[in-house]
């Protein structure tokens, strides 16, 4: 009834934005698979070092990686209490997903400044140019969505987000799944396939 | 705030056990990325001489594997029809193939050419 | 339909049609935004025909010093980047936006306000790319920018800091439009307009949103890692410090060549709109149409490489990519054939579109040929860098794309503007371009063979190239002139007194049931489509022809409002771009907080404003 009037009917029945973020989301990943191909193309191509192998820290980035995770179950169990009317398991998950995303933020800025640390920036060599670029990118999206989330929090808290507007709180939730699957490949193409 | 009768009246499934069940599903599968990559660099332990030759396939596999059920679970593909289906599997489909192609003409051209150029040799063409 | 109906007196005093500046500025009715998108258009190509010009009494004579070899590569890159992004696909943009709605029966397109956006920010892209003029320092390294000649080392001005980060704007204009017009087509269909009852033009417009969702995100990275060589210092094209050219040729290139597709399927659409009206004849083989317009996309995203042939790319990759080069011919002789198929028998009226239509399937094969000339990878390194090459591309672009713009400015002008175009001039404005277009463009497939090479600012005398390039630049003044008969014809119409019927030409589709120019809300009442050809089959349901339409109230009908945040949004694009360009400066941090404080104010602001009211 009431969400009849906020999402008219379409001709296929997907909301106007669910849609559109999902074409938002197809051409995304156009973008990330330039960017890793860049990636790529110049791994072991760097004239001087450090090379990733003697530069990565292995276990700091799964932490960050178990954390983006973690960060997706959180945020779908808040979209099922947003779209159930529960405020708390909606508000409480909504505000883990957020911890979890600043945390990542965090893992990244403190292992961008180890590696300028160690001699690493964007001048120094093909891969610090390549790597800074596609995990900055991916960075960025991070943050942006945590950006996101937060004003949906807050609209959340003074109770601007019932059941009826939840596809408010969907598209976000799935640029955040889309962020988190990014990185899913990342992980293992840059870190793991690192020799 | 009546919020839990409105729970009702939408009906929404609750899909909170299933969630986390995937949840820990991708959890052991990156225990087991980070595992594979930790044998491969470690001389000596077990399936080490496997993971040191096969570590990229593995890793592949797993990690398609996440994605698949994050996109299907989370991102509920598996709940949607083919068109949202279809655009990301698109979009997916051209990715790859731009990844394979921009690797094939970068690493492996020259290769296949030098091949190739030894095999005409080799007949007398 | 006796619920509403008003005089048009009368229906102004409850939906007042806004003028004025800030109306424009505020607008987000799709018709108003197309004729933003078909003003700026228009006038960037005059300044694109302009340096056009320019090139052709430079190079009328050998040795001629007109322009210095430094303002004369300004003038072709500026031309090129300027006729690809700032003309050919905004004006295919005008009509995206005045006519999709219009064909699917929508009342507005899925983001009314995402469009507006689109439009500003390719307005401050244009202009951005243009101000480089007034520095002294025009984009000079040629459309397709390749690195390292773009890199800092052999660019050190701001020349391409201007066209990289020029395109980069534009490329989020279209990236944008994109998503909209994606959406508009899927979900705001009137009941009936199946996908398989679409329009031609709608379908080859969605195909082309598809285009430029999945390829402009790659010049948008290539772009970002050019702007991060010369802003940064990094070398991702620098060979001194590993970077590799060839990774920039691969990645502008995996997305100009659906970019040239960008560029035709639209053309492809109206030519399918005009030829059956003017044929009195349903479009042969719609369904073919449609799938060899998907193939053709679809292939265009593995053909890339035939622009790097001379590169050395290996014999496995010239194959590869030769065979799917001369594969894309199937499905567009398909296309040629159900074109022709299409007029066979059917009773023809020669007006002004239909000569356009015919003049472009005529141009357009020409330039086919000359295209599968080159995908044969031997062939291409006799003809890559000379004019072939540019007879080849202008043949498509100009004789394909701009030949089909121009039908379809003839044929949707009495429903864009309610008046009607002059048939004599419109004739002659076809004579003259087609007559011109030919002497400056077919000389030049001689000329390219006999070895003469592109961007170069001149030739010696003696080579034999003399009296061709004489031709082809009378033949430059002819076209020239082509288009100041239209703009005569369009002022000349503008001031005639005599309105536009709904339907001067006997209209298949729905946005001839409606008056011309449309009301704000485009239908009164969504209609229900029962087949292809939508109105054709209302008409031929009540006996062949149908009363005019009046103008109606409106009274009750919900619309989109007027807001200023996307323009405000689109500023704060720009600003963060030239922000980011002065990064380096003692102010830069500064500039580029102020930037982005002005865009997120604007998006915060955007999606808390009510959408209508
Ligand atoms: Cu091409």
């Amino acid at each position: 009834m009431d969400a009849h009037a906020l999402h008219p009917a379409t001709s296929t029945g997907i909301p106007n934005r669910k849609l559109a973020i999902w074409t938002f989301i197809g051409s995304e990943c156009l973008f990330f698979a330039s960017l890793i191909s860049v990636y790529l193309v110049y791994k072991g191509k760097s004239l001087v070092g450090p090379y990733p192998s003697e530069i990565f820290e292995i276990p700091l980035v799964t932490v960050g990686t178990a954390l983006l995770l973690f960060s997706s179950l959180f945020v779908v169990l808040a979209l099922n209490g947003c779209e159930q009317g529960n405020r708390k398991k909606f508000l409480g998950w909504l505000a883990m997903t957020i911890l979890c995303g600043l945390f990542f933020i965090g893992m990244q800025v403190y292992e961008f400044t180890h590696f300028f640390h160690e001699g690493l920036t964007m001048q120094k060599n093909l891969f610090g140019a390549s790597f800074f670029t596609l995990t900055g990118f991916h960075g960025t999206h991070v943050t942006i969505g945590v950006i996101w989330l937060l004003s949906i929090f807050i609209e959340g808290v003074r109770g601007h987000v019932p059941p009826a507007k939840a596809l408010n709180f969907e598209i976000a939730a799935l640029y955040w799944h889309f962020v988190d699957v990014v990185w899913i490949v990342i992980f293992p193409v840059v870190y793991l396939m690192n020799s | 705030m009546d919020s839990s009768a409105q729970a009702h009246e939408h009906n929404f499934p609750e899909r909170a056990g299933e969630y986390v069940r995937i949840g820990l599903i991708l959890f052991v599968l990156t225990a087991l990325e980070v595992g594979s990559y930790e044998i491969a660099h470690r001389p000596g332990v077990p399936l080490h001489d496997f993971m040191h030759t096969g570590l990229i396939p593995v890793l592949i596999v797993l990690s398609a594997i996440k994605f698949a059920l994050v996109a299907l679970f989370y991102m509920h593909l598996k709940w949607d029809g083919p068109l949202l289906k279809g655009i990301f599997s698109f979009s997916l489909f051209l990715a790859t193939f731009v990844i394979v192609a921009l690797l094939a003409l970068f690493i492996y051209e020259g290769k296949f050419s030098a091949m190739i150029g030894s095999l005409m040799g080799a007949t007398g063409t | 339909m006796a619920t509403s109906v008003l005089d048009h007196a009368g229906a102004a005093g409850i939906h007042p049609e806004k003028t004025g500046l800030w109306a424009w500025i505020t607008t987000v009715d799709h018709k108003k935004i197309g004729i933003l998108y078909g003003a700026s258009a228009f006038i960037f190509f005059l300044i694109g025909g302009l340096e056009a010009l320019v090139i052709r009494l430079q190079l009328m004579k050998p040795d001629n010093n007109l322009v210095s070899p430094e303002f004369y590569n300004q003038l072709f890159t500026m031309h090129g980047t300027t006729m690809i992004f700032l003309a050919v696909m905004p004006l295919s943009a005008m009509f995206f936006n005045f006519f999709i709605p219009l064909l699917i029966g929508a009342r507005d397109v899925a983001f009314p306000r995402l469009n507006a956006f689109s439009y500003w920010v390719f307005l401050f892209g244009g202009l951005f790319l243009n101000a480089s003029f007034l520095f002294n320092a025009a984009p000079n390294g040629g459309w397709f920018g390749y690195a390292n000649l773009s890199s800092k080392q052999f660019s050190p001005g701001l020349n391409m800091d201007f066209w990289a980060i020029g395109l980069q704007i534009l490329g989020i204009a279209s990236l944008a439009a994109g998503v909209n017009f994606f959406v508009t087509v899927l979900n705001m269909r009137a009941p009936g307009m199946k996908l398989i009852r679409m329009p031609m033009f709608v379908w080859m417009s969605f195909i082309t949103q598809l285009l430029v969702l999945l390829s402009f995100p790659v010049i948008t990275v290539a772009l970002i890692l050019l702007m991060f060589d010369r802003l940064f210092g990094t070398h991702f094209f620098v060979p001194l410090g590993g970077g590799d050219t060839m990774l920039w040729q691969h990645l502008f290139w995996v997305f100009g060549h659906p970019e040239v597709y960008i560029l035709i399927l639209p053309a492809f659409g109206i030519i399918s709109e005009i030829l059956p009206v003017f044929s009195r004849k349903p479009l042969f083989g719609y369904t073919a149409m449609v799938f060899s317009g998907c193939f053709i996309a679809f292939l265009g995203f593995g053909v890339w490489s035939h622009h790097m042939f001379s590169t050395g790319m290996g014999p496995i990759a010239d194959s590869v990519f030769s065979l799917a080069t001369m594969l894309i011919a199937i499905p567009t002789g398909v296309k040629i054939f159900n074109w022709l198929g299409t007029t066979w028998g059917g009773s023809i009226q020669m007006k002004t579109p239909m000569y356009f239509a015919l003049g472009f399937i005529a141009m357009f094969i020409m330039g086919g040929l000359s295209g599968v000339m080159h995908s044969t990878a031997p062939a291409d390194l006799q003809q890559t860098d000379t004019y072939f090459v540019v007879a080849h591309f202008h043949y498509v672009l100009f004789g394909g794309s701009i030949f089909s713009l121009t039908g379809g400015a003839y044929y949707w002008w009495p429903k864009m503007f309610g008046h009607m175009l002059d048939e004599g001039l419109g004739k002659l404005h076809f004579w003259l371009m087609l007559i011109g277009f030919n002497l400056t463009f077919f000389p030049m497939h001689i000329v390219g063979l006999e070895g003469m090479p592109r961007r170069v600012y001149t030739y010696p005398a003696g080579l034999g190239f003399e009296s061709l390039n004489r031709i082809e630049t009378y033949g430059a003044l002819i076209l020239g002139f082509s288009f100041l008969v239209f703009i005569f014809n369009v002022i000349k119409s503008t001031r005639s007194k005599v309105h536009a019927p709904a339907d001067p030409w006997n209209g298949a589709t729905l946005e001839w049931s409606i008056p011309s120019p449309p009301q704000e809300f485009n239908f009164p009442s969504i209609p229900t489509v029962h087949g292809r050809d939508a109105f054709w089959e209302e008409k031929r349901a009540h006996g062949g022809k149908l009363p005019e339409p009046a103008r109606v109230s409106g009274a009750g009908i919900h619309l989109p409002n007027p807001s200023y945040w996307p323009f405000l949004a689109a500023l704060g694009v720009l600003l963060l771009f030239i922000a980011l360009m002065n990064h380096a400066s003692k102010l830069g941090p500064v500039y580029i907080f102020a930037a982005v404080s002005v865009l997120f104010f604007s998006i915060f602001n955007w999606v808390f404003e009510p959408a209508e009211g």
